[in-house]
């Protein structure tokens, strides 16, 4: 259970501040699939980050599972990004020099899980998204679509509750963008709350909790 | 993070720079080799110097005319007011208990004559005890003889060298040869030594004392050494000897002792500073090597920007992140210093073999520091590069293009 309350963020860009948040007022119940849209600038990346305890809100409260978000220590937070938040990007942040496997298991190499115990998820996680066969390749082998895939085993592999998407087919033509949608929504139903942030409105209108942000500020929301 | 994952990681992080690290491995292999060079070359130093020393024989008093203050080194020329003669010797045989052996030293430069062959050689004037307090072997023949030191025998050993300019590969035993206006018989031939400290023995030709001291015209004898029975009994023969020498001589101090271990101590403390200042340089190299890594870690750091934001959002807190850091900066410390260490040893071996008598080894302490040092010099080094890439704050580390 996510609760947003009076959420706020503001930069300084140069000498103006930037209100990246204002009095943002979300509640995304377990297993919930929410779309966030808006035009850039809008704040969506903002949020994304502030939920996946990457940034923290200036003011307003953010409750997981009705912890205060904003009280916990910086050790607490890297404990809940490994364990209970998985991340997919736009540009994939796949480590090069790793293969796919090397990749998905770099969460729970830092976790300090057994090397034996490590392959074998990570080799579960791959086979979930179809891509077993490919396991030694390293990116710059694989197609995009391939790579985001990658991500997303490298995402769940932990066993997170909640998984968030940064514009997650950006970089991917329609067929692979479709088969990732199609993924997420996949982990989705196996009861991952996923929060998407899109400019694409075929992407963001599938979701059955649809915010749209402008200026920082949710001027529509569509629950189910 | 278990510490296997933690060096993996470090390890295929490397792998990404290959050059540069390769290059910041070079600078500390080549800090740490000069290190272990120029350690061996003292402790080589120091080695040579203690064996030359050995070879004079252990609990050695050199005993010489002319009173001086100074310690340690020989004094060049001393204010004698009385002679030293064979006679003072005798009585110091005869007068102090602790005297093994005592054998006088007259030194000269003489031409030495067999046939139309002439050479000039240094003439060595002792006794027959001198071949047991240096240690002297004889190739051929023997030594000279034994009995008083004022018999003057026309009798004489040659120096390895000597025999061979003048003899050839021939027996030169019991033949006559001249040294200065005199006729000598050749008792025998010394086994090749080599350069001592001082001068070649190989160059020299041994004659009883006192006919060195007539062929020269001196009163004085050069000095004596004096090879005491214990070591503990080295301090009371140096008295006993002062003591006696100034009975002898009218109440008069006039002569020096000298230990064997003021000289060597004198010899350790120069060579003590020179291995200090040698240190210096080599740490000065080490630092350079330190600072080198520094760059390659920062470089390191802002070319891996998105990966550490990436490291962040899986999971890997601060401490972890300047862990991987730490840990590649010190296995490229370590692994330069590993490859110094191995080729300090093998510039050390080679010193070695082309001067054979001249042993360059590393002490072994030079060798746990020099490991010690590169480890350290790469976490010293590392640690602001580390800690900029454990504070880099995610968000925008994950936006880096």
């Amino acid at each position: 259970m996510i609760e947003l309350e009076g959420l706020s963020r503001t930069y300084v860009v140069g000498d103006r501040p930037v209100h990246a948040l204002r009095d943002v007022n979300l509640t995304f119940p377990d297993g919930d699939y929410v779309s966030v849209m808006g035009p850039s600038g809008s704040g969506k990346s903002t949020l994304l980050n502030i939920l996946g305890c990457l940034d923290r809100p200036d003011s307003g409260s953010y409750r997981l599972d009705g912890r205060e978000v904003a009280r916990l220590s910086e050790a607490e937070l890297t404990l809940l990004r490994r364990h209970r938040i998985g991340f997919v990007f736009q540009t994939f942040h796949l480590v090069p020099r790793l293969s796919a496997l090397g990749n998905v298991e770099l969460p729970m190499i830092f976790a300090g899980v057994e090397p034996e115990r490590r392959a074998d998820r990570a080799k579960k996680a791959l086979d979930a998204v179809g891509l077993s066969p490919r396991s030694d390749h390293r990116p710059e082998q694989l197609s995009g679509g391939e790579r985001q895939r990658v991500a997303m085993a490298r995402a769940v592999v932990m066993g997170p509750s909640i998984l968030l998407a940064d514009e997650p087919t950006g970089n991917l033509d329609t067929a692979s963008g479709a088969e990732i949608v199609k993924l997420l929504e996949s982990m989705n139903a196996g009861g991952l709350t996923l929060v998407v942030v899109t400019h694409a409105p075929a992407i963001g209108g599938r979701a059955r909790h649809r915010v749209r942000l402008v200026d920082g500020a949710v001027v529509d929301e569509a629950r189910p | 993070m278990r510490s296997a994952d933690l060096l993996r990681f470090a390890l295929e992080g490397l792998r990404g720079h290959r050059l540069r690290a390769g290059l910041s491995l070079l600078g500390v292999a080549i800090g740490v080799a000069s290190v272990i060079v120029l350690t061996s070359l003292g402790q080589g130093a120091r080695d040579y110097v203690t064996g030359e020393f050995t070879s004079l024989g252990t609990n050695l008093l050199i005993v010489l005319p002319g009173k001086t203050t100074t310690t340690g080194m020989i004094p060049a020329i001393g204010g004698t007011t009385h002679d030293l003669t064979l006679a003072d010797a005798e009585a110091i045989r005869r007068g102090v208990r602790a005297v093994r052996y005592l054998a006088p030293i007259g030194i000269g430069t003489a031409p030495v004559r067999l046939g139309s062959r002439r050479r000039d050689a240094m003439v060595f004037g002792t006794t027959w005890e001198m071949e047991l307090v240096r240690r002297f072997h004889v190739a051929i023949g023997r030594y000279l003889p034994a009995g008083e030191a004022e018999r003057a025998q026309s009798v004489c050993v040659l120096g390895a060298k000597i025999r061979t300019e003048l003899f050839g590969a021939a027996n030169p035993v019991g033949e006559m040869l001249r040294i200065g206006d005199e006729r000598y018989r050749v008792i025998g031939v010394m086994a090749p030594r080599g350069q001592g400290l001082g001068f070649n023995f190989d160059e020299v030709v041994h004659i009883p004392i006192a006919r060195n001291m007539k062929m020269f015209n001196r009163r004085s004898i050069f000095r004596m050494l004096v090879e005491v029975s214990s070591h503990d009994e080295m301090e009371a023969a140096k008295e006993a000897i002062v003591r006696l020498v100034k009975e002898r001589h009218e109440g008069e101090e006039d002569i020096t002792v000298l230990t064997q271990d003021a000289l060597l101590s004198t010899f350790g403390k120069i060579l003590d500073a020179l291995t200090a200042a040698l240190s210096g340089i080599a740490a000065i190299s080490l630092s350079v090597a330190g600072i080198l890594i520094m760059n390659v870690m920062l470089v390191s750091v802002s070319e891996r920007t998105r990966e550490i934001g990436l490291l962040k959002a899986v999971g890997a807190g601060s401490p972890q992140v300047l862990a991987v850091f730490l840990a590649e900066a010190a296995l490229l410390s370590t692994a330069g210093g590993v490859a110094g260490l191995a080729a300090g040893i093998g510039a050390a071996r080679l010193v070695s073999v082309a001067y054979p008598g001249f042993t360059a080894s590393a002490p072994p302490w030079a060798v746990a520091a020099a490991l010690g040092v590169s480890l350290s010099v790469g976490l010293l080094f590392g640690a602001f590069p580390a800690r900029r890439a454990a504070r880099l704050d995610p968000v925008s580390a994950l936006s880096r293009r």
